[in-house]
């Protein structure tokens, strides 16, 4: 048996219910799991699977999915000893996008979160410091959200027929 | 891209006579600004390194008048801005030229501090003249150091030919206001 069939076996007798899919994008193993059991797991492939180490973690939106998978958050852990990757996901609706901070398990994760919040706006409870990291602090809304156009609605210099605004 | 020709007497119209030379007093002062120039370089990104090229031996700005670079707003004359501003940069830009004591001139280098450029984005600041006033533009992407030695030239004739004291005239005064400095 593969190294990835081992944990998906691992991961499926721990958590059961909680893990919604297993997939494969490309050459990534994916775990789908419920909301509240996201960071029980990622605590567990932490102190017992050998996961130290916390590649990223983002947010997504999916503007076409349905109103209770449109936002998702995405942890990649890395075991740098057996040199396996996995990416844990979890889908949320746009009104509940509260998620436990992960900071108690990995450090890397503040800033992380920060930037989270800034672009897209989820809250993670228990955060010492949930404000906006790259962008200026003026700012009133998530950019990253599909809603909102990438460019600048300010300048003038751009013809809209020519530039395909 | 014209060529740069440097006129070597340079000099203000006056009275010249074996071993003197008489001329406004206003005028001595424009040479001896225009000749003296230290800029602040604002460099962020690929722009600034093209400016280091501009400072470097083959093209060597000191022959200007600018060998020293201030790093201390409060002893420069010349703001130089290269490179993308995003708009969290834009106050801190702001408070850079506000330290500045006058007379000061701004240079604004390449396409992303004139405009934006490429970044054409919420996070970037659309041109540095929408929080500063700014002197001269230099074209480019970015410019090659001829084009920042033509700014500078650029800059250089305004310096001497300003009035002065250009911070008591009433446009000035007014430029000033409509930036809320």
């Amino acid at each position: 048996m593969e190294n990835k069939e081992i944990l998906d076996n691992k991961i499926q007798e721990k958590f059961g219910a909680s893990l919604l899919t297993v997939g494969q994008d490309f050459d990534f193993p994916v775990y789908e799991f419920t909301k509240p059991e996201i960071k029980n797991a990622i605590a567990w492939m932490k102190q017992e699977q050998g996961f130290i180490y916390l590649t990223t973690l983002c947010g997504l939106h999916f503007p076409d999915n349905e109103k209770s998978r449109e936002f998702a958050m995405m942890y990649q852990l890395h075991n740098l000893v057996a040199n396996q990757r996995v990416r844990f996901k979890t889908f949320m609706s746009r009104e509940d996008m509260q998620l436990p901070t992960i900071i108690d398990i990995y450090d890397a994760a503040n800033w992380m979160e920060r930037e989270a919040f800034d672009f897209f706006g989820f809250t993670f409870e228990g955060h010492p410091k949930m404000v906006r990291i790259l962008n200026m602090e003026e700012m009133n809304y998530h950019p990253m959200r599909k809603e909102y156009p990438l460019e600048d609605l300010q300048r003038e210099d751009k013809d809209d027929k020519f530039f395909g605004r | 891209m014209n060529t740069i020709i440097v006129d070597p007497k340079h000099e203000p119209p006056g009275l010249k006579g074996e071993g003197f030379f008489a001329t406004k007093l206003s005028d001595v002062v424009g040479l001896a600004r225009k000749n003296s120039l230290w800029p602040l370089p604002f460099a962020t990104s690929c722009c600034g390194i093209e400016f280091m090229a501009t400072m470097a031996s083959t093209y060597d700005l000191a022959r200007f008048g600018s060998e020293r670079m201030s790093f201390s707003p409060r002893q420069a004359d010349m703001l130089m801005v290269m490179g993308t501003i995003s708009k969290k940069l834009a106050p801190a830009l702001r408070q850079v030229y506000e330290q500045m004591a006058e007379p000061k001139w701004v240079l604004c280098m390449g396409a992303c501090a004139s405009s934006g450029g490429i970044f054409d984005t919420y996070s970037v600041l659309q041109g540095i003249d929408r929080i500063i006033p700014v002197d001269v533009y230099i074209p480019g992407c970015p410019p090659r150091p001829e084009q920042v030695l033509d700014g500078i030239l650029k800059i250089q004739e305004l310096v001497q030919n300003e009035s002065f004291r250009r911070r008591d005239t009433p446009e000035y005064k007014a430029l000033l206001e409509s930036y809320g400095i």
